[in-house]
Formats: C-alpha cells, sequence, structure tokens
C-alpha cells in the first residue's frame, strides 16, 4: 500500500526521523493559512507547494488544466495561493502516471529548507528495501540525490552503495557510521546522519514498510540531515496488526473498479486489451492474460476470483469486466480442484442469465473436479456460451472471438 | 525412492483443528497420506479425525515419530509455527498459508539457517508424490502415478501442469509448490536439484512467474547439471511493471525480472521454454521422444 509524502512524514517524525516540516490541506484558505504559520516558524519568507499524489516526478510534471508544475517555491501569501488555486483540484501528468494523470485533492505547504547558512548544502540519496535473493533488508545509498536513481544506477554504479542489515542483529552502529562516512560527512553532520539512519531504519521495521525512499536526503547549511521527500510503500500482509496505518489507505488514488473488485474479494487489475478473463489462481490468471495475448487478443484484465468461484463472484466478475466498453469476449478459465466444476458452471449459467443482455461471446473453461457434468451443464443451457475442457481449445476459441 | 515425501512419511498437521487445518487433513488422508496426528494449543489430549492432538511439535514427535509437518495457522501465526516446528526438529515443512507478513520471513529464513530443516513454501499448494502422499491442498486425483517432475511458484498452473502431464500419457513423480511469497523456503533451483537426483524422475517441468531471479537461478545450474529435460513457463509475458498481480512476489521491478528476459536465460541455458502455457504437456512428450 502506497502513502502519500505528508503521511509518511507524520509517520517518520514519530520515529525521530528529521523531515522537512509541512501543513497538508485541502482548500486554497487552508494553504494561505498554512503558509503562515509556516513564515513565523521558520521566520523565512519562502515556502513551498508540493502537490500530494502517489506517483513521482511531480516538480516536472503539470497541471492540465493550469499548466503550473506539482510543486513550486514561494515567497509571499498570494504565491502561495496562486499556486494552490493552480494545483488543487488539478489533473497532475508526471514521467510516472501515464498520460490520463492523476487528480490532486491535496497539497503540503511545507518548509524551505535550501536557506543559506555557513555551510554548503547538499543532497543524497537513500532507501531500505528487502534483497528478495539474500532474504535480508538491504540499506541503498548515494552521494547523487535528487535525481532518479535509476539512471545514477546506470551511469555510475560505483556512486551507488549497499548496507545488509543482519536479520537477528539489526542494525548496527557501524553500519550507520559507515554509510554517513561514505556519503563524505563530517563533525554535526556526521553525527545528525548516524541518529537519521538508524531512526529511520527502527521506522522501516516499526511500521512493516515494504519499501522506504528518502530522495533527497538533506545536509542544509546550518548542518541539519532531513528527508525533504519521501515515498512509502507499506507491506499489506502486515496491515493486519497496524489498524491505524490500514486507516491511511486513500482509495481515491486507486482504479475504482479495483476497490469494487476488493469488496467482492476479487483480486483485480485493470489493463488495455480487448479480451476479458475471469481465473482462479494468480498464476493461471497471468498464464491466461498470455494465452489470450498468444491468440491474437489483448488481456482487458487480470482477474483472480480465487478459491470460492461461486455465482456471486462470477457474477460480480462478469459486471466489472463488462464496465469497460473496449471488451470483445470473456474466457472464464477455472481449474477445480477443490472447487467443483459443476458448481461453477451452474454459477455462471445464473450470474448469466441474471445480467441478461450478455452480447460478448463468452468462453467457459473448466477443467479438474467434475469438468465433463461442468461441459454438460453449459452445452445444454442454451446460452451462448462456449465450453471448453482442455487449455488449448479454449485459446482456438479466443482466437475465433478476436478474428 | 521419490522427492520429499512418499507413503512412509509421518505427517502432522499444524493447525489441525482449524476449519482449514480439518478440511485440507481429511482430504490428504483420503488420498492415503500417513498423517499421524495434528497440533493445536490448548487441545493437546483430544483426538481429531481419529488421530491424536498435541499442545506442541515437541510433543507431537516424540508420541508420533513425525517427521514432516503441514502447517494452516492464520498468517499473524504462522511464521511461529515454521520455527516451533524447526526447533521441535522437524525435517520437512510444508507452509500453506498466505498472507505472512515479509519481515516474520525475513526472521523465519535467519532461524532456519544451520538447522536440519527444510521449508517449503510459504504461501503455496504444498508437495505431492503422486499415489503416495499428498502434502497440500492440490486436488488429488489430478496427480496420476508416473515419471515428470514439477517445481511450480503458483498452485492452479501446477494442477494445469500435472494435467498436461497426465494426458500426454506420462504421469507426474512429485510435484513441488515452492510458494509465490518474496521469501521462501526452498527456490526453484533446489527443487529442481531434489528432482534432477531423483532416480524416479525422467524429466522436469519448471514453471515461474515474473519477479526476482529464481528462474535465472536455476537455469544456470541447468547449464551446468542436467541430466535430463527440462521444459520451461514463465506466467506474467503480458504484466504491467509495477503492479502486484495475486502474488506478493509477481512485482516486475528491474528489467532482468521481466517473463521475456527470463525466457531468454532459460533457452540459452538448455531448458524447452513454451510461450503458450496450453503446450507444457506436450513439448515435455516431444522432448523425451527424442
Amino acid at each position: 500500500m502506497n502513502l502519500h509524502e505528508y503521511q509518511a512524514k507524520e509517520l517518520l517524525k514519530k520515529y525521530n526521523v528529521p523531515v522537512q516540516e509541512g501543513i497538508a490541506v485541502d482548500t486554497v484558505m487552508a494553504a494561505e493559512e498554512a503558509y503562515r504559520q509556516i513564515k513565523t516558524q521558520t521566520n523565512n519568507n519562502f515556502a513551498v507547494v508540493k502537490a500530494q499524489i502517489h506517483a513521482g516526478g511531480r516538480g516536472k510534471g503539470k497541471i492540465i488544466e493550469t499548466g503550473v508544475n506539482g510543486v513550486k517555491v514561494g515567497k509571499s501569501v498570494d504565491d502561495i495561493s496562486s499556486f494552490a488555486k493552480g494545483i488543487l483540484g488539478g489533473t497532475l501528468v508526471t514521467v510516472q502516471t501515464g498520460a490520463a494523470g492523476k487528480k490532486v485533492n491535496k497539497i503540503l505547504v511545507a518548509q524551505d529548507v535550501y536557506y543559506d547558512g555557513p555551510n554548503k548544502q547538499k543532497e543524497f540519496y537513500l532507501s531500505i528495501l528487502l534483497d528478495r535473493s539474500k532474504g535480508e533488508n538491504v540499506i541503498m545509498y548515494s552521494t547523487e540525490g535528487g535525481m532518479d536513481i535509476e539512471e545514477v544506477a546506470h551511469n555510475t554504479p560505483e556512486k551507488i552503495f549497499k548496507e545488509w542489515v543482519h536479520p537477528s542483529g539489526g542494525l548496527q552502529g557501524f553500519q550507520a557510521r559507515k554509510i554517513a562516512f561514505n556519503l563524505g560527512l563530517s563533525g554535526e553532520a556526521f553525527k545528525n546522519c548516524v541518529k537519521f539512519v538508524t531512526n529511520l531504519y527502527k521506522a522501516y521495521v516499526g511500521l512493516d514498510c515494504s519499501m522506504l525512499e528518502i530522495n533527497p536526503l538533506f545536509k542544509t547549511s546550518d548542518e541539519k540531515i532531513i528527508a525533504v521527500d519521501c515515498k512509502m510503500n507499506l507491506d499489506e500482509n502486515a496491515l493486519m496488526r497496524h489498524p491505524d496505518l490500514a486507516a491511511l489507505r486513500d482509495i481515491t488514488e486507486e482504479d475504482p473498479t479495483e476497490v469494487e473488485a476488493g469488496r467482492f474479494n476479487l483480486n483485480f487489475v485493470k489493463l488495455d486489451g480487448n479480451v476479458g478473463c475471469m481465473v482462479n489462481g494468480a498464476g493461471l490468471a497471468m498464464a491466461t492474460m498470455d494465452m489470450i495475448k498468444l491468440s491474437g487478443g489483448e488481456p482487458a484484465n487480470f482477474l483472480d476470483v480465487g478459491g470460492t468461484a461461486n455465482a456471486q463472484t462470477v457474477e460480480a466478475g462478469f459486471r466489472i469486466i463488462m464496465k469497460d466498453p473496449n471488451v470483445k469476449a470473456i474466457l472464464i478459465n477455472i481449474f477445480g480442484g477443490i472447487v467443483r466444476c459443476d458448481r461453477v458452471a451452474a454459477g455462471v449459467i445464473e450470474a448469466y442469465n441474471k445480467l441478461g443482455n450478455i452480447n460478448i461471446p463468452i468462453i467457459v473453461r473448466l477443467q479438474g473436479t467434475n469438468a465433463a457434468e461442468a461441459k454438460k451443464l453449459i452445452d445444454e443451457s442454451g446460452l451462448k456460451v462456449q465450453s471448453a475442457i482442455l487449455l488449448s481449445e479454449a485459446a482456438d476459441l479466443v482466437k475465433k472471438a478476436v478474428a | 525412492m521419490s522427492v520429499l515425501v512418499n507413503k512412509d512419511s509421518k505427517i502432522i498437521v499444524q493447525g489441525f483443528t482449524g476449519t482449514e487445518g480439518t478440511f485440507h487433513a481429511t482430504q490428504m488422508i483420503e488420498y492415503g497420506t500417513n498423517v499421524v496426528g495434528g497440533v493445536t494449543p490448548n487441545k493437546g489430549g483430544t483426538t481429531h479425525l481419529d488421530k491424536p492432538v498435541f499442545n506442541t511439535v515437541a510433543d507431537a514427535v516424540k508420541k508420533t515419530g513425525a517427521n514432516v509437518s503441514i502447517i494452516f495457522v492464520p498468517p499473524a501465526f504462522a511464521a511461529d509455527a515454521i520455527m516451533e516446528a524447526a526447533e521441535a526438529g522437524i525435517a520437512l515443512v510444508v507452509c500453506i498459508t498466505e498472507g505472512i507478513p515479509v519481515q516474520d520471513m525475513v526472521k523465519v529464513k535467519n532461524y532456519l539457517q544451520g538447522k536440519n530443516t527444510r521449508l517449503i513454501g510459504p504461501n503455496c499448494p504444498g508437495v505431492i508424490t503422486a499415489e503416495e502422499a499428498k502434502v497440500g491442498i492440490m486436488p488429488g486425483f489430478i496427480f496420476k502415478k508416473g515419471r515428470i517432475g514439477i517445481v511450480s511458484k503458483s498452485g492452479t498452473l501446477t494442477y494445469e501442469a500435472a494435467d498436461q502431464a497426465v494426458k500426454a500419457g506420462l504421469g507426474v513423480s512429485t510435484a513441488i509448490g515452492i510458494g509465490g511469497d518474496p521469501i521462501i523456503g526452498t527456490p526453484t533451483v533446489e527443487a529442481v536439484k531434489l528432482l534432477m537426483a531423483d532416480p524416479e524422475t525422467d524429466g522436469i517441468i519448471m514453471i515461474g512467474e515474473i519477479g526476482g531471479s529464481m528462474e535465472a537461478d536455476a537455469a544456470r545450474w541447468i547449464k551446468d547439471n542436467a541430466t535430463k529435460p527440462v521444459v520451461g513457463f514463465i506466467a506474467g509475458q503480458t504484466a504491467p511493471p509495477g503492479r502486484r498481480m495475486g502474488h506478493a512476489g509477481a512485482i516486475i521491478g528491474g528489467a532482468d525480472d521481466t517473463a521475456a528476459a527470463k525466457m531468454k536465460i532459460m533457452s540459452e541455458c538448455g531448458i524447452h521454454v513454451v510461450a503458450s502455457p496450453a503446450d507444457i504437456g506436450k513439448t515435455m512428450a516431444e522432448v523425451l521422444k527424442k
């Protein structure tokens, strides 16, 4: 589960991780008030307005309706007010959102941390994630902050450092010091960085993050180390022990159809193709999508109905898939193990009759327990449903449907 | 001989008296699997499905001589159940539970190091040696005795492969569902090694998914060590990058864990890669004829 920058920063503060302070607001008036407060606290005219969406590249991205960038620096109430007007309620398109962009419902009015002072400012990169091959968490960091880390990894791999954390021992002091040294820090900044990294790792574990990225990690002109931006990804499997974090989910950031599917315990991902599919099991669902493509179609969705394919779930699946006007055919592929195929077939017939006006070809492939009885039920139902038992037969039917 | 489990395996069920445990233990016993008892804390001393229930895995091992455990414990307690089984000296732990937090599995993986316990899963359909022992949730009747070994991350795709192998007249020796989570006990390469060494297996079907590097690791080992043909399939050729497709492990990250990249490495290492999941059984039959 993804969090917004402002939510992630609030959580980091609970772990004593210093962040660029700010106030999240959803109206222009509240943005002006937030600016006044921040100005008083920081004694600095400058402040930043940051659009809150679940995607990166906001600074270079633009609001379609107004042309305003997703991150803007201002130095007066008028500036902040006009940025807030230009961003709030608009659709922000960045390199990560796709052409459709994302609607901005909230902005973060944040302090300016790039103020002048006795020393040079510097941007770094630091993230914590799981190294799947080792089964350990790894801290990845670089002196090259504020830019696209994939680019740094590609062009100058020697500038990326990795520090693995032992699963039982946790992050050790010498490791945090090594990170601060490798970033070229000394004196006050060094001490602050050691504290920052130590507390950040505690937050990563304590919040059950699956990814925590600070970019840029920033050294201010007065030697503070702070998180200017934060991308936090939570492990959905762990939300059962963090009800407070589960409540932070922003469903307006998610595809409404996927949210609806979730209510029926269906695992749905919307795609751009013309053949819908409904399958039991994630692996078989992906394999079915691949087969649709090889048969000349394009998958319109991923839909895993899980272990209990009954009339209700099949009906919900039908409704969700048919919301997409691009769908020209639907393939149902169920490998019945514990689930009996004849029951699924009865569910398909019931759902079909209930929905009534289905005018695209439906291909049903049922294999496994009671597959022959299921095919008979479908064939004798009088519905315009084509049935198959072998996967290769289903592939041929898809081929005909999209031809 | 057979791989991991056979008719002599002594199996206990952790989470025995729960809904899932009861249902699947019943199916396992019907298949002829040698289930010797189960564990549910605070229900020790009772019987369930005509088998003894114990409070702890250690008790069960002492009284029954169990050497295999299958886990149907809810996600919040599953990591603990795996470690309890390992501590009691169980040689093979099969964890079916889906949805275990990743950080719990980081701990488990570390805990198992240096112990003589092999973990299969979590989030897997289990292990079956055809017509001998079913330690999992797969529909048993599909798995007719034969000489093809199966290694797979996915449940229903394992059934699909087994069904095709049987329909192609080959049958199944042992099928190992390794699980779809980011951290699992037995990666693809280790399962492939077991089947490669099994005298009752003539060919191996290896089924993977997008995400991670396990298939590539296995392919490199196969290139240097294969003594029997391997047919491979990777699900997710059409999956969009960065999206979680059902299994937590199935997120395309870097360039190397796409289906196309994996299929290329596998082909280069001599694996017979099929593009369509409908061709798995047919291809294995053709390869074995050569």
